[in-house]
């Protein structure tokens, strides 16, 4: 395991900014299509 | 019936349509498990790099998403190319199908390497060859699909679209290459068929987990998106 804490876990040593900024941004753009995907599904079979 | 005549059944976009459906949804799930079991590999089973700490720990997403890609953009090539070559349908809807898909995967390679080159290189971005050439990868697909949209009639789009992204193709080597043929600060590669990986076989799988999630979102993304391109076309 490597991390004590929860806040540890956040911090990610100092670089919390760059990792989770990598992170979220990933995973908010891969929502971002699947959700337009979604609605564009539901208006073609309409 | 043989193999042949399965094979020129599903090119008719009404027949592959369904089988479509049954694929994407199985990918959307495995994409999701896998990507869950390269997340908890990468943060939690893989330790602290030696030399760059936790910041290191963007490779998980940051390799897998620059070899989607790369990939992704030649996949994407090859059916425009067929759909050009044979005048198929569907190869060409396949096309127009996998660019967005593929330019989310190169703004999220730029993205993440910026958010790694800061702490590691002290640069957000740098005009190295590397960068630069994934950054007109990004052009090429925003180019592809700008050009596809402005043109109403969805066969000469095809057409047009599949030129531009055959001619681009040439691209992709030069990315891959890259660190090799010019002194570029991005470092080589580190995983490749030939030797043996340069890292921990921890990092290593939690990297080839998140490879393997975002190939099959891929599938799942494009698959999804060439059903609502069948419908909306035909």
């Amino acid at each position: 395991m490597n991390w004590g804490s929860w806040s540890g876990f956040w911090a990610m040593g100092g670089y919390g900014f760059y990792v989770w900024g990598a992170y979220g941004v990933t995973f908010a753009a891969l929502a971002l299509e699947i959700f337009l995907l979604a609605r564009r599904s539901r208006e073609t079979k309409t | 019936m043989s193999a042949t005549i399965k094979w020129f059944w599903f090119a008719s976009p009404q027949t592959f349509f369904p089988l479509a459906g049954v694929i994407a949804r199985a990918c959307w799930v495995g994409a999701a498990l896998l990507a869950l079991a390269g997340l908890y590999v990468g943060f939690f089973v893989a330790p602290t790099d030696a030399q760059q700490g936790e910041a290191y720990r963007i490779i998980f997403i940051h390799v897998a998403a620059a070899w989607m890609s790369m990939f992704l953009y030649v996949v994407m090539a090859f059916w425009a190319a067929i759909g050009l070559a044979f005048n198929t349908r569907l190869s060409s809807m396949m096309a127009s199908a996998m660019a967005p898909t593929g330019a989310m995967f190169t703004f999220v390679a730029l993205w993440t390497g910026a958010l790694w080159g800061r702490p590691t290189w002290g640069a957000y971005w740098v005009w190295d060859a590397r960068l630069t050439s994934e950054l007109i990868l990004l052009f090429l697909y925003l180019g592809f699909m700008a050009l596809q949209a402005a043109i109403d009639d969805p066969r000469r789009a095809d057409r047009a679209g599949a030129l531009l992204a055959i001619v681009g193709v040439v691209n992709v080597p030069i990315i891959y290459y890259s660190v090799q043929w010019w002194n570029t600060l991005h470092q080589g590669a580190s995983v490749s068929l030939t030797r043996a990986p340069s890292m921990a076989s921890t990092m290593l799988a939690g990297m080839l987990l998140m490879a393997l999630a975002f190939w099959l979102y891929s599938i799942a993304a494009s698959l999804t998106r060439v059903r609502c391109i069948i419908q909306e076309r035909e």
